[in-house]
């Protein structure tokens, strides 16, 4: 604690290690070498193969997904509960599409990613045209969904298309003998598509702007009403299009599928080094918090004598530890 | 004549419906009634085996771990906070608990229950004092402080457990969860707790002070408050709160489950208090509106089982009445709609909507408005 109001003293004449201290991007800066670290001791103790690290990809693609949505709204200063349930959602939907109703595949997606875009939306206009707060807007969006993926379906619905299963299977090669999932592909993609969505469009700046000052973005004339229902309705997509990927992982829709998801995914941002008071972060944090949860489970799975509430526990105690570097930095900036 | 009775009318009639509690218990009220075309018995009571019995009493029974959660969850809210960890904080405390008694040789000791509540009940406000440690200490976002324990808080519950399933035979424990003197005993924990809290934040200074805190924490501490202070108690009451409701659920279940004890009940209780008409951005709450609100939202589940929804339905038919009650809060909503409908409003020549008093500069705006405030001082 002395060391660092001796920073603060300092501020004004400070040098430039002391610089780097103080930079909001040292949370991302110690996931990235937190993750580091972790692989190594888990490939030095487990001897980890090439196809660990594109298997950490491929078990967590889902999650991906849902956290560069959630990274949105969050940079927005909103909060999305639903993401669990649209999930769960999108899985049922798809299975009751192509299971029951023998809808081809593509047609499917579509229809659940339009679908889960539209939720997205209602609740982004409760949000924003009714001033509903986003909490209680979108724990009514997490009731909903959940409450309809029971309805259309109290049981799991094994997918058993041949498309689904080909596109399931299939291996997209990376050098060194290792392969991605489609999903996996599917999630680096948008994680891509995210980042230069948020960097260099107008549609990025404007949601950085609302997520640092709301009142200010609205006064400097941007479409803030546009802007955050957009974002909801992004949020849904990537929902819906993770409950995709998540079909492709288990080739079933199950109404269960995913309950508390969104925790993993906000974890997931607060770890990557997004604020969640909204307007600082970034997509490829969120990447790296997701691959730091995974890797957390790969460890503690192959550890083998710990028990899985050790998850748990560890990712509890991370969230920690990032919540009070976060602090830390913020309190050096001011 | 008739005229100036109207008038009169309309004024009580908007002061009534202007109360606090007043939109709360309209919709408890009709959710009562809508159960009386369904269940013909709804509203007796009996006894059987010796303890009152009824849907009325099925209510208040179940609605001791929601009323418990969102008592505390209300004085968090009322900062401005969020406590996400109250689920977590029921399984450890209900862990903990069963843990003790169902190791111990003779489960029937009094004093053992007694410690192993005492220690439950520790425990659990050491968890209050780590959120609200990192609440107003750390300057850490309440809904990030309280989502560590969340997370981390039913691992802590499963390691007490060892992943089992816990269950325990403890007679005097079982009078927690149980009835006592035919009442039900949650009924007796609920009714001192609201009238505690009700005392103490209503007949003393302490809850002016919650309100200020909330309201500005900064003006506040100022203007002299111990801020930090008030939040670090609030978030050790909502835990508190939460223990005792840990108890009690582990009790009347007869055993301890770190999985799904107290799961999602966060999410009720925030629902409760935002129903109760305590708004999530602090500076002002109802202790009566929170219990209103939980009773809302337990008569829902009990309608739902009793008017014979099928079990999958529960919850969109649980989300929809969520949805209209917050449209129905919104004030935005309510403008909107009354633009559009002209509800029962008495008639004004303007026709910009109420509430706007960016033009009030015109004759009957005024006018409304004098009135508005007349009533208000009044």
């Amino acid at each position: 604690m002395t060391t660092l109001k001796i920073d603060a003293q300092r501020s004004a004449s400070v040098p430039a290690r002391l610089r780097i201290l103080r930079d909001p991007r040292l949370p991302i800066v110690v996931t990235a070498a937190l993750l580091v670290v972790m692989y190594a001791y888990g490939s030095y103790r487990y001897s980890f193969d090439q196809q660990v690290p594109a298997n950490l990809l491929i078990n967590n693609s889902y999650l991906i997904v849902a956290a560069v949505g959630a990274t949105f709204v969050i940079l927005t200063g909103g909060i999305d509960l639903s993401i669990g349930s649209l999930v769960g959602f999108s899985t049922v939907l798809t299975g009751l599409l192509v299971t029951r109703h023998d809808w081809p595949v593509a047609v499917a997606a579509v229809v659940v990613l339009v679908a889960g875009a539209v939720g997205g939306l209602l609740m982004g206009c409760m949000i924003q045209y009714f001033r509903v707060p986003p909490f209680i807007a979108t724990l009514a969006g997490l009731f909903l969904f959940r409450g309809l993926s029971l309805m259309l379906s109290k049981e799991s619905i094994p997918i058993n298309d041949k498309t689904v299963a080909s596109i399931a299977q299939f291996h997209v090669p990376l050098p060194g003998g290792a392969f991605l999932s489609v999903g996996a592909t599917v999630a680096l993609v948008v994680v891509a598509v995210a980042v230069v969505v948020l960097h260099y469009t107008r549609f990025g700046r404007r949601v950085y702007a609302i997520g640092g000052n709301e009142q200010s973005a609205l006064l400097m004339g941007l479409p803030v009403a546009r802007t955050k229902v957009t974002v909801y309705a992004l949020s849904g997509f990537c929902s819906a299009l993770s409950g995709l990927v998540f079909v492709l992982y288990i080739q079933s829709g199950d109404p269960r599928a995913a309950i508390g998801l969104e925790l993993d995914a906000i974890a997931a941002v607060v770890i990557g080094g997004t604020l969640l008071t909204g307007g600082f972060g970034y997509v490829l944090g969120s990447l790296l918090g997701v691959l730091v949860i995974g890797l957390i489970k790969t460890i503690i799975s192959d550890e083998g004598t710990l028990s899985s509430w050790w998850i748990k526990i560890g990712t509890g105690a991370l969230l920690l530890l990032f919540i009070l570097l976060q602090r830390a930095v913020a309190s050096r900036r001011t | 004549m008739t005229a100036t009775l109207t008038r009169i009318r309309q004024r009580d009639w908007r002061r009534l419906s202007r109360h606090q509690l007043f939109w709360p218990l309209l919709i408890l009220a009709a959710l009562l009634l809508f159960n009386l075309p369904f269940t013909p018995n709804f509203f007796s009571i009996g006894v059987r085996n010796g303890h009152l019995y009824g849907s009325l009493v099925s209510i208040l029974y179940f609605g001791t771990v929601p009323i418990l959660v969102a008592l505390g969850m209300t004085l968090v809210i009322a900062t401005g906070g969020i406590d996400l960890s109250v689920g977590a904080v029921m399984a450890i405390s209900g862990a903990i608990a069963c843990r003790l008694i169902s190791h111990a040789t003779d489960q029937n000791s009094v004093s053992l229950v007694f410690t192993a509540m005492a220690l439950a009940l520790l425990a659990a406000l050491a968890a209050g004092l780590f959120n609200g440690l990192m609440v107003a200490r750390a300057g850490v976002q309440p809904i990030v402080a309280t989502l560590i324990l969340m997370v981390a808080g039913r691992g802590i519950a499963q390691l007490i457990t060892s992943g089992f399933i816990l269950t325990e035979l403890s007679r005097p424990y079982a009078v927690v969860g149980g009835y006592a003197a035919a009442v039900p005993t949650g009924l007796f924990i609920v009714v001192g707790f609201v009238a505690i809290t009700a005392v103490l934040t209503r007949r003393t200074a302490l809850g002016l002070l919650v309100e200020s805190v909330g309201g500005n924490a900064e003006a506040s501490r100022l203007a002299g408050v111990r801020a930090q202070r008030i939040k670090l108690m609030v978030y050790v009451f909502c835990a508190l709160c939460a223990g005792v409701a840990g108890l009690w659920n582990s009790s009347s279940l007869g055993g301890a489950d770190a999985n799904n004890a107290g799961l999602w009940i966060e999410l009720d209780a925030i629902l409760a208090v935002v129903i109760g008409g305590t708004p999530l951005t602090g500076g002002r709450f109802s202790i009566g509106g929170t219990v209103v609100g939980a009773l809302i939202l337990q008569t829902l589940k009990t309608t739902i089982f009793t008017i014979g929804i099928p079990a999958q339905a529960n919850m969109v038919f649980e989300a929809v009445v969520v949805i209209v009650i917050c449209l129905l809060q919104s004030t935005d909503f309510r403008r909107r709609v009354g633009r559009l409908v002209r509800l029962p409003r008495p008639p004004r020549q303007r026709q910009a909507p109420p509430g706007e008093l960016a033009d009030a500069g015109h004759g009957p705006a005024i006018a409304s408005v004098s009135q508005e405030s007349v009533e208000a001082t009044s």
